[in-house]
């Protein structure tokens, strides 16, 4: 049976064989990187499409329907609409930051894909502080998104940035202390280490409700920090027009559409990866015979699978919950969760020094 | 892959915006007119000057969140390592979060996370 994990080393040793040392590496280093586009671009036309069908299923329509079956063409034609418009520029904008900035988020959203495992033995890089790094590079975007509310030259813009900046700074202190809490359970930053931490149960599951609670908070948080309802107060279209991208058109809103469903996507497969087990079939502990039946569903099977479902459920909160005023959502933060999570990293030291959590 | 993955990551992230810039450039025809460059706002010439003065509370906000973000890294090395040490790590955050928590105390009492 051909695995996404069987394939990579099929296709090294191959490389290796017929190329030699130094063009191996060089062939693999393009691979990577057209995996990487083919992975985005598959990425943004995929879960544009999924969210206008989850929007359709919470109000009882259908949705896009017009181009190809069950419309699975839509987000294509919409693409090739967004490359055939022209890409403005405003008068008083800073042409130079004004056309870095797509690039900045562009950047800081690819970056974070090279800790993130796929499958079993399918990551770009397992570096030794995997969660450390995604913690760091994912709010890189930030700049990004100052940049060009600040360069647009337009007042929603530079608003909806400030807000945005003031949202994801905020929500991270709460999201990193979820990501602590299982930290402190594994004992490594490493991602390939926290995944093989979890062969006897998802952390989920033998975390107990000090896990739990992390999780949700982690949920919240990075709904806040992509910027999604009910906490895209930056992009509020009744007050902002469209928050820091108002002034972009054609193929550079495209950029940054693309970025923000990407970045959904990477938190979602963080949030799997760290409390749901990533790639890592559901095992209980003890249960040898029912483990070993897990084991034959595809480990990429299983982590899409995962991610796919908490992006779902965020999708899910745009449509149950109403969008927060400013005050409100800074008040959430910090005078609600950030406490919370510091409590709960309390709580989850104390279990994992009395070894609970075993 | 090791760190070259990173320098690839990033060429890919150029090569791939660039590119969707480049085409839509060689394929979109432009015109000129004097209406086009003006700043999006509903069709009413912009007043005033952008680049104004905002509320003062997104600095506030933002000092504060630079001392929990420090506060966060000085974490990471601790988390990997409390299981090993045991009740004195509990100890130390303990102490460590209650230092924090007079800072955010005093934050609170300045009303520095008092929107408006």
């Amino acid at each position: 049976m051909i695995s996404l994990e069987g394939l990579t080393t099929l296709l090294q040793t191959w490389l290796q064989n017929t190329l030699g040392e130094p063009w191996a590496f060089a062939a693999e280093s393009v691979l990577v990187g057209i995996a990487a586009i083919t992975l985005f671009a598959f990425l943004g036309l995929a879960l544009v499409y999924m969210e206008r069908k989850v929007a359709a299923l919470m109000q009882i329509r259908l949705g896009p329907n017009r181009v190809g079956p069950k419309g699975i063409f839509q987000t294509s034609a919409d693409t090739l609409e967004l490359v055939m418009k022209e890409g403005l520029t405003a008068d008083g904008a800073d042409k130079f930051l004004f056309n870095l900035a797509p690039f900045m988020v562009m950047i800081a959203a690819m970056l974070v894909l090279a800790p993130i495992a796929f499958a079993r033995n399918f990551q770009i890089w397992d570096l030794s502080i995997g969660v450390l790094y995604v913690a760091a590079v994912s709010s890189v975007a930030v700049i990004g998104i100052l940049m060009a509310g600040w360069s647009s030259n337009n007042k929603y813009s530079l608003l909806g940035a400030m807000r945005s900046a003031a949202q994801i700074v905020s929500y991270e202190l709460s999201a990193g202390l979820s990501i602590l809490a299982i930290v402190i359970l594994t004992g490594s930053l490493r991602i390939s280490d926290i995944i093989n931490s979890q062969a006897d149960g998802w952390w989920i599951i033998k975390g107990h409700l000090p896990v739990l609670i992390a999780f949700i908070v982690f949920l919240i948080a990075v709904t806040a920090e992509t910027n999604r309802a009910p906490f895209d107060l930056a992009e509020a279209e009744s007050e902002l027009t469209a928050g820091f991208h108002t002034e972009y058109s054609g193929m550079k809103f495209a950029l940054f559409f693309l970025a923000e469903y990407v970045n959904i996507f990477i938190v979602c497969a963080i949030g799997a990866t760290l409390f749901l087990g990533g790639w890592m079939p559901f095992h209980i502990g003890g249960w040898d015979s029912f483990n070993h039946v897990m084991d034959f569903i595809p480990s990429s099977l299983w982590f899409f699978g995962k991610t796919m479902f908490l992006i779902f459920l965020i999708m899910w909160f745009r449509w149950t919950f109403p969008r927060l005023r400013v005050d409100q959502l800074l008040n959430l933060e910090w005078k609600y969760l950030l406490p919370i999570s510091m409590v709960n990293l309390l709580l989850v030291t104390f279990m994992a020094i009395m070894g609970w959590h075993l | 892959m090791g760190a070259t993955s990173l320098l690839i990551l990033t060429l890919a992230a150029i090569v791939f915006s660039a590119g969707g810039i480049l085409v839509s450039k060689i394929f979109v025809k432009g015109s000129q007119n004097a209406q086009k460059g003006q700043a999006y706002e509903c069709g009413v010439p912009t007043v005033g000057k952008t680049w104004l003065q905002l509320n003062v509370g997104y600095y506030l906000f933002a000092l504060i969140f630079l001392i929990f973000d420090v506060e966060l890294v000085f974490l990471y090395p601790w988390a990997t390592v409390v299981k090993e040490i045991g009740w004195m790590a509990f100890l130390d955050i303990i102490i460590f979060f209650f230092i924090l928590f007079l800072g955010f105390l005093y934050a609170h009492k300045k009303g520095a996370l008092k929107w408006m």
